[in-house]
């Protein structure tokens, strides 16, 4: 416990130096604005942002990209309450009952609380990430390549799992990614595979050229087909902070959702997401008066509102400690980690101790300054929401393509993230979700590694999988969790929540 | 326009033999180096290019051109103009073992560049998972002869500089067939190390001493001449009885062939110069690095010391099976 402190105090020590405040604070204000304005999410941003952060150390690229994730978790109930459009797709709980508040002229009350629900939240998860941090990474020694090959196969069932839309539809994307991994050359021997003899493939498709075409470009091209009507609230925003009416409704809460959040978040395969909406269920079931919500009670906004901040923190942990990014976003941090020279894994902790300790204390750092951006500013981001998107898209553009281009200096990659972009675009009017498949394609990488290296060991034998305890363990979740998604009765239920 | 198109070709008949006479060098010199921004020689071009940049007057940009291992970015900057302003950052890999490990390679290091200088040398380690049976060098040489069904190697792929040096070992001893494992990098084999799912590995010093000195895994030799002040326990392989195994991952400078005398003396001169400066020696003494003699230092120097690890490496690396 003491050691869990010294370690803090040494985080808050390389956090509250005034370049990774500033960082921090940049990506905390950039998080909001993009969590703000509706059709660029984080995962876009990071990706936009990435090459920027060359220039920087590692610890500090880290603190910002942090920052813009879990500001844009901030930002996103903002457009929520306002506008009754999810700036996030963890924000879209927030609509039924924030925006129900603000057309009750009860919107800075709405805001308030889930600014302060989220900050409240964002603590507790920051105690969560610290606590679990260190035991979690001597665990991480009893992992080796078969291990790390079940774990990963178990995150990406219940990415399939908790997908939004069909499970056919989840499990292709993820197929799909594990697929574009393979391009390039094959690690073992040195061979070359479905390159085309194509050169610039010989090394796979890079990661970011991926994201940035499959989210930054094909988002703006559907965006670019709504009509730009929105609803934005024009009633006065009146006064932020909740009477002790509203905070003894909300308590209660916000503790639940931070709970359900902090857990789901830990879960691979995006976990995060699912937090709101299992604190909504919750709040609903248990509540009086189920009949109320829908139409602006507050336990409808703090509850999912503590569970998203919760578990966008606590995803962190199994990148932190083993290394395997449980959703899009920290896939993304995986490759800003790998683009500083830092290999995501248990030995992040023991190497870089500054930036394990450093990234959480600034989370917390973060926390707070959020609070401070979000209520006093509420009124610019209102204002924000009216920038027409004729100006904002090519920006948007152009600042992708300088970017990509600055990764490798290779004109083809630019092109590569245009088709990427087409391509992309085509996915979402099929109604494909291109989330799993990023995610799929960077374990897809991790995976065909840990297979090889755990075959290679064992000399060919697919025994070791179940011959090895935790290994076995961990297929068996895997399979469990396939099995229960697929009874009828549970696949019903499935689709009822991600209705609701 | 026509008088126009005239007087902008009066004016450059005019600028061109001003040019020629004029000194290098005179604008921005780019520096490729081929691996991502971050590796170990984008840290050295950085200090060491920081420095020659003062020297020279004029800013040497670095620019990362990842990918084939390197070969992307070598092969980029040897087919540039040869003017002088694009050089290249390259290492042992892409400069001695990848005429033998990519057989499609777009330049020649040996007879096709102009080689400046070697920037600096980082010593390789065998190291080995700290309960491995084994105790020392000696032992280590006999148990893997003996036991070539039930160890593990471990690198960090095709290419890799751990793959290089390891292949060389492997073919050294005789047991190029040893079971070799592929990792994505040496961070991620050095886990499966240090948790012991694999046996041993060689690397380089910069990547493995902090673990060697928290007793974590262990170091049989060390294959050079000295012993490193980084680790002064782990004896030289040739004190501990495999003095054949020489092998150093190093780090040059690169350039076009067919370049002017003036630019190569000017760079030449500039890397001594950086060489000698204090901070840059401490910057690269940090990281592990062996400073380049004097001899290394020249272009002659740095071509024999591309040839000798060529001759060295070429044999085993093409006889190495490829699985």
């Amino acid at each position: 416990m003491s050691e869990m402190f010294a370690n803090l105090a040494l985080g808050f020590g390389v956090a509250l130096t005034l370049k990774n405040i500033a960082l921090c604070f940049t990506g905390c204000l950039v998080g909001t604005l993009i969590g703000v304005l509706p059709g660029v999410g984080p995962i876009a941003t990071i990706a936009m942002l990435l090459p920027i952060t060359f220039g920087l150390d590692p610890v500090g690229a880290l603190i910002m990209l942090a920052g813009i994730y879990y500001g844009a978790q901030y930002g996103g109930s903002t457009t929520a309450i306002l506008v009754n459009i999810p700036g996030e797709a963890t924000s879209v709980v927030t609509t039924l009952d924030g925006h129900q508040m603000a057309k009750q002229g009860r919107a800075g009350v709405a805001l308030g609380t889930a600014a302060l629900a989220s900050f409240f939240a964002g603590t507790v998860a920051t105690m969560v990430i610290a606590a679990l941090g260190a035991p979690l990474t001597k665990l991480a020694l009893l992992f080796g390549p078969a291990e790390y090959f079940s774990l990963m196969v178990m995150g990406l069932c219940f990415a399939v799992v908790l997908a939004r839309g069909s499970i056919l539809k989840a499990f292709c994307m993820i197929m799909l990614g594990l697929l574009l991994s393979t391009v390039g050359t094959d690690l073992e021997t040195g061979q070359e595979r479905m390159t085309f003899g194509f050169p610039p493939l010989s090394d796979g498709i890079d990661f970011a050229v991926l994201a940035m075409g499959v989210f930054g470009f094909a988002e703006v091209l559907r965006n670019l087909e709504n009509p730009e009507t929105r609803d934005v609230v024009r009633t006065k925003i009146g006064r932020l902070l909740p009477n002790w009416d509203d905070i003894k409704q909300s308590i209660a809460p916000v503790l639940r959702g931070t709970s359900v959040g902090a857990i789901l978040g830990i879960l691979p395969g995006n976990g995060a997401v699912l937090g709101p909406f299992a604190s909504y269920t919750i709040e609903k079931k248990i509540a009086k008066d189920p009949s109320r919500f829908g139409k602006g009670a507050i336990e409808g906004v703090a509850g999912p509102e503590a569970a998203n901040n919760a578990g966008a923190q606590t995803a962190f942990i199994p990148l932190l400690t083993l290394g395997i990014p449980p959703n899009a976003v920290m896939a993304l941090m995986v490759g800003a980690m790998t683009i500083h020279g830092i290999i995501p894994g248990p030995q992040v902790m023991t190497k870089n101790p500054d930036l394990f300790w450093g990234m959480i204390a600034s989370m917390w750092i973060g926390n707070l300054m959020l609070l401070v951006i979000n209520l006093p500013l509420v009124g610019v981001w209102v204002k924000l929401l009216q920038v027409p998107y004729r100006l904002m898209f090519p920006a948007i553009l152009i600042f992708c393509s300088i970017g990509i281009y600055s990764v490798n200096n290779q004109p083809v990659d630019v092109a590569f993230t245009a088709l990427f972009g087409l391509f992309g675009y085509l996915l979402i009017k099929l109604g494909f979700e291109p989330a799993p498949m990023l995610l799929g394609f960077v374990l897809g990488k991790l995976m065909e590694e840990k297979l090889r290296q755990a075959l290679i060991i064992s000399r060919g034998s697919f025994l070791t999988f179940i011959e090895r305890p935790i290994s076995a363990g961990l297929l068996l979740v895997a399979v469990a969790i396939l099995v229960i998604a697929l009874l009828p009765s549970m696949s019903k239920k499935r689709e009822e929540v991600f209705t609701e | 326009m026509k008088k126009l198109a005239l007087s902008l070709a009066a004016a450059l008949a005019l600028a061109l033999p001003a040019q020629a006479q004029s000194k290098y060098p005179e604008r921005p010199i780019t520096m490729i180096v081929p691996f991502a921004a971050g590796g170990p020689t984008d840290i050295i071009a950085r200090i060491v290019s920081e420095n020659m940049s003062k020297t020279l007057g004029q800013q040497i940009v670095v620019e990362n051109v990842a990918g084939a291992g390197g070969t992307t970015g070598i092969a980029r900057a040897l087919t540039a103009t040869p003017d002088g302003y694009t050089i290249a950052m390259g290492h042992l890999g892409t400069f001695s073992a990848a005429p033998a490990t990519y057989p499609g390679l777009k330049y020649d290091p040996i007879n096709g560049m102009q080689t400046i200088g070697l920037a600096g040398g980082t010593p390789i380690l065998i190291v080995a998972k700290k309960n491995f049976e084994p105790k020392d060098l000696k032992e280590f040489v006999t148990y893997v002869k003996t036991n070539t069904d039930k160890v593990n190697e471990a690198h960090a792929g095709v290419g890799s500089v751990s793959w290089t040096t390891c292949t060389l070992l492997k073919g050294q001893l005789g047991v190029p067939k040893l079971n070799s494992v592929a990792y994505r990098g040496t961070g991620p084999a050095l886990n499966d190390l240090v948790s012991g799912q694999i046996d041993f590995m060689c690397d380089q010093i910069v990547s493995v001493a902090e673990q060697v000195k928290a007793g974590t895994i262990k170091a049989y030799a060390i294959a050079s001449v000295q012993r490193s002040p980084a680790l002064p326990d782990v004896p030289t392989t040739k004190e501990a009885g495999l003095p054949e195994y020489q092998i150093e991952a190093w780090n040059g400078i690169a350039a076009p062939k067919g370049m002017p005398k003036e630019a190569v003396d000017k760079l030449v001169a500039a890397l001594d110069k950086a060489l000698n400066d204090e901070t840059v020696k401490k910057r690269l003494l940090d990281l592990g690095t062996v400073l380049p003699t004097a001899e290394e230092r020249t272009p002659a120097g740095f071509a024999a010391l591309i040839k000798r690890d060529a001759d060295k490496l070429s044999p085993v690396l093409a006889a190495a099976p490829k699985q």
